[in-house]
This record gives structure tokens, sequence and C-alpha cells, in this order.
């Protein structure tokens, strides 16, 4: 199931003129605060009527203008996470997990069986919480149940709007997994509003980058973070992100880890042999050299071919580096460039101080 | 009969009084609700004059009000005639009575349920809808259930006024007893006859006693309101 939007919204800062496909999956409408992410989602919830849309989910046409077709919220069969929670104070946990389910005339719950209800809470291991109020949850509960509550609507299509923005690092960390699940053992696609660079590297199967309320680049997550003129959506967060495999545990408190014949050395990883992760390179700690390095510390460096050389500011660069692992970026100043005489298609070798497994930027390792 | 002291003719005022209030709050609840839900949550035209009109009994003397009512509701009245063809008749019916102390209670009762709704966030009715609740189940699951204390303690003022109520309620359908005299005309016949003062003072305590428990309920339930409020602001600020 896919979802298709078109979108055309004025607003007193900005034009809102959108169009995409989301495929089955995790889709990140990723951007800065302003650039039209929340109102993209609230019209496909139903909660914001833009002066022209069309938006279907499969072959349900949940509105189009053109034909005066508008399908009201609740009708849409959404599941929505919001950022906030907005757990019911008045119901306890229980209560609020089985909301839809009771409004929909247990229409919904009939389809969310008992099984898939107690699938659900065992997932999101909220058993032990289920006659607690949500005054009296933590942040990270709360956003659990939340999930919870969005799933069991038997949703076709799950919206998350920033639903990490609201928690610490720690709680960011407990959620995350719980989203990978989701979008690998549901069909339902997901659209997931981010601006958050490690959320996206984590989670996204596909990436709508939007600045000023326009698409500035879509596509596959890896190929639209590796893309330089992403960066200006997240400068401070800019870096690829390769995919790669669990090769072995070491004796000495590293991971190997192989992204397409490139071996990687990371602090030890709880995945087990064979798992595929994802790993992120920030660009602020790629250094670039001209020849294979030695006696130098860093354990990991990607030999590569210059791609791209992109100007960033009056005295940065961004350079992209093609790589047997992907396409990694560096970003180094302009009197290096000229030093190191860097230009499209001299070989070269990327040094990065610090790996990390995507969205999970404490474990820096040099 | 002298039960607690009280003569027959007292008893019947305390018991039609607390029949008229109680009939004239749960009556006016419903509508008092709707109007409430409107003016918090809807804009229209004309919604100041909606407003102003529903207030209006709080600052006119009541034997205005009372007059008004007369005029319009009265057997000749454009409305009271209307409805004497269905065999409903207000003045000077104990109907009368309930109908002129919904009225003055009215406005008590739409201020604190409209501030009870406007406590109400509207994004948890936006989650609800997501979650296939169409409108009229939102209010009921929601809507309603979170402004519950402020209705109940609309509800309380509103019956404490109703209790109350004199100057309407003796324009509009006099003082006959058993029919429409409530305790405070029942108070004010009673002090215009020598020697009543005793019979005059009973109905004076009884009257602060219930005066003061529906105050003290309203107030309590206001309270815990307050503190729900405080709750829902507190973790709004700790996102």
């Amino acid at each position: 199931m896919t979802v298709n939007l078109s979108l055309k919204h004025r607003f007193e800062q900005f034009d809102l003129n959108v169009s995409f496909e989301a495929p089955k999956g995790l889709t990140v409408l990723f951007g800065a605060s302003g650039s039209g992410k929340t109102t993209i989602i609230n019209a496909i919830a139903g909660l914001l009527q833009p002066n022209h849309a069309q938006i279907k989910v499969g072959d349900t046409l949940l509105q189009d203008t053109d034909q005066g077709i508008w399908v009201p919220p609740h009708k849409r069969a959404l599941g929505y996470i919001f950022q906030d929670s907005r757990l019911f104070p008045h119901l306890n946990v229980g209560q609020n997990l089985d909301y839809a389910g009771r409004v929909t005339g247990g229409m919904a719950a009939r389809k969310s069986s008992v099984q898939q209800r107690s699938y659900v809470i065992d997932m999101l291991d909220i058993g032990d919480i289920l006659k607690r109020r949500p005054a009296t949850l933590s942040g990270g509960e709360k956003q659990r149940v939340a999930i919870g509550r969005a799933l069991l609507a038997s949703p076709q299509l799950i919206l998350a709007d920033e639903p990490l923005a609201a928690l610490d690092a720690a709680r960011k960390a407990e959620i995350l997994p719980y989203f990978e699940r989701i979008r690998d053992e549901t069909d339902c696609p997901i659209i997931y509003v981010s601006h958050a660079a490690s959320e996206v590297a984590r989670l996204a199967t596909t990436v709508v980058a939007l600045k000023a309320g326009q698409v500035l680049r879509m596509g596959p997550a890896l190929d639209v973070l590796a893309d330089p003129s992403v960066m200006p959506v997240g400068v401070g967060s800019v870096g690829a992100v390769i995919e790669a495999r669990v090769h072995a545990h070491h004796g000495d408190g590293l991971t190997e880890l192989s992204a397409g014949g490139v071996t990687l050395y990371l602090p030890r990883l709880p995945q087990s042999l064979g798992a595929v992760v994802r790993v992120r390179l920030p660009a602020s700690d790629v250094l670039l050299a001209t020849c294979a390095p030695k006696d130098i510390s860093a354990l990991n460096t990607l030999q590569g071919q210059v791609q791209d050389i992109q100007a960033i500011s009056d005295f940065a660069v961004l350079v992209t580096l093609k790589t047997q692992a992907g396409p990694v970026l560096a970003r180094v100043t302009r009197r290096s460039v000229a030093a190191l005489g860097l230009s499209v298609g001299v070989t070269c070798y990327a040094i990065a101080k610090t790996v990390a497994i995507a969205a999970d930027d404490t474990a820096d390792f040099t | 009969m002298m039960l607690f002291g009280f003569s027959p003719a007292e008893w019947q005022a305390i018991l039609l009084s607390l029949k008229v209030a109680l009939v004239a709050t749960c009556v006016s609840l419903p509508l008092g609700i709707y109007i409430a839900y409107v003016l918090a949550r809807r804009q229209f035209w004309g919604k100041q004059i909606l407003n102003a009109l529903v207030l209006l009994p709080l600052v006119l003397p009541p034997v205005v009000t009372g007059y008004v009512l007369l005029i319009v509701f009265g057997v000749h009245g454009p409305i009271g005639g209307f409805l004497k063809q269905f065999g409903v008749v207000f003045a000077f019916q104990w109907t009368g009575a309930v109908l002129a102390a919904a009225v003055m209670a009215f406005p008590l009762m739409v201020r604190a349920i409209r501030l009870s709704i406007e406590a109400v966030d509207p994004k948890l009715e936006q989650a609800a809808s997501t979650l296939g609740a169409s409108k009229i189940q939102v209010f009921f699951t929601i809507t309603l259930p979170l402004m519950f204390p402020g209705v109940f303690a609309g509800a309380v003022l509103a019956f404490a006024k109703a209790l109350g109520e004199f100057g309407a309620t003796i324009t509009f359908v006099a003082s006959i007893p058993g029919q429409t005299q409530t305790i405070p005309s029942a108070i004010y016949a009673l002090l215009q006859v020598p020697n009543q003062e005793a019979s005059a003072l009973r109905l004076v305590v009884i009257s602060v006693i219930l005066a003061l428990a529906a105050l003290i309920v309203s107030e309590v339930l206001a309270k815990r309101f307050e503190r729900r409020i405080a709750q829902n602001d507190s973790a709004r600020s700790a996102r």
C-alpha cells in the first residue's frame, strides 16, 4: 500500500507546494521547523484542510479538492502518534488502548482481535501499567501507550509527528526500536515527521527532505542522506549513513563490520553475527588524506574517489567520496582542498574519527 | 404534623422549593451545556449578542425579568398563549416558578460550564477523531467526561440560585401556598404577619443551610477541577 499526495496551501510566511509518493515502509518527512512537515501530516489526517489537495492511501481517495471529496478524520482509518502523546487523562492505559475499538462499535476491536491486543501490549512492554492513569506515567511510557493506541486502531496508515522530540536521549533510545519493529513487522505505511538526522538515519526507508514548503529531494533514505544538497536542511547533522553487516565480535571489545567489502570497527554491538546495522559517519568527523594513512590510531579508513565538492561557507566545503561502502561525506576547509589538490575523480582516503550506530550518537569511537 | 418542629405549611414551602430548584436545574442543564459549548467553541455572527442575552438576568432587576416572563409566557403572551393550546400553562403554576428559577440561574450555570469546556484541550478531541470517533462520540467520550466537574459545579450553583430565587418568581407566578410559594416567598409572606417570626426564622435557617451546603459542594468540586487542570498544564510544560 502506498500513499500518494499532492498539496498546495498558502501560509502567511510561505507557500506549501508538495507532491510525493510514500511507499511501504517508513517515510520520513525531514526538514527544519517551518518547512511544512506538520501541515502535511495534519492534512493527511484530515485535521487541516489545505487550499488544494489530493491524498490517496492505496486505492482510497481521502481528499480531492477538485472533485469535492473529503473523508472526515474519523473515517480515515489512521493511527496518529502525536509528539505530546495526547492520552486521554480520564481513562486508564487499558481504556486508552481500547478507545478506537470502543468508538468504532467493536469494528476495529474485532479486527484487532484479543490476540493482536496482547501482541501490541507485549511488544511495547506496557502490560504492567494497564490500570494506571496517564498522569502517573513517565514520558517514555506515555509515548509507548500512544503508539499502542494508534496500532490498535487497525490503521491503514500510521502517522507520527516528531514522536520522540519531547523525550530525552535515554527515552529516545527506549522508543526507537519499537518504530523499527513496526516498520519491519507491519505492511502499514508509516509517515514520520522529524528534524533529527539521527532518527532519519536509523528509521527511514524513504526520505522526503522539505525546505520552506517545497520538496528539496526525495528517495531511498541512504541516497538522500548522502546528498550534499540536502545539507541545508540540517547543517550540523549532515553525514553519510552506511549499511553494514556484523562480521565478528572480537575479544578486545570491538565488533567488526563489513560494508561492501570495507571493514569497520565499532565498540561491541549487541547485534548478532550477520545482522544488518546502519552506521553514521558525521561529515565533520571525517578527515581526508591523499595517501593511505599509516601509523595512525584511527581504525576506520575508507578508500574512494572524489565525486563532488560543494561550498558550504566562506571557508568550508563538503566533499563527497564514492567508496565501496557507499557515499561518504567529509567537511573540510577550502585551504585543505587546495593543499591536497582535491578535485573530482581524485582518489583519496576518508578517515572516520567517529563511526556510530545510527541514532546512537553516544557510541563515538576513534 | 410537626416533624423537626416544622409546620405543614413550612414543609410545603421547603419541598416545593426543592422540587422547583431540582426540576429547574435538570431541565435547563442540557440547554446550558449546549449554549456553553457553542459560546466556548464556535465562532458565529451574533455570538456577543447571545452571550449578553444569557447573562442578562444576572444584571437585570429580578422584578423586570419576572415581568418580561409574565408578558411573554403569560396566558395572553406570544409564547404562553401558543403553549396554552397544548395545555402547557406557566402563569401562577409551579411550572412557572420552575421557569423563573431556571432563567435566573441560567447565567451562573452557563458561565461555570463554559469555563470547564475552555479548559478541555481540543488536541485531545483531535486525537479522538483520528482514532475513529465521530463528532458526537468525541463529545460524549472525551469532552463531556473532561468537563464533568465543571458541569456538576455549575449545576449545584444553579440549584442554589434557584432555591433562593424570589423577585422574578413572585412577579411571574405570585406566592400561592402549595403552588408557587417557595421558601423565600414564604418568608416574605410570614414577615408581613405579626407573631410569625419563629416560623420565618426556621425557614431562614433552612435557607442558609441549603445555600451553604450547595456552595461548599460547588467549591470543593471547583478545587478538584482546578487541580486537574493544573495537572494537565504541568504535563504540557514538561513537553
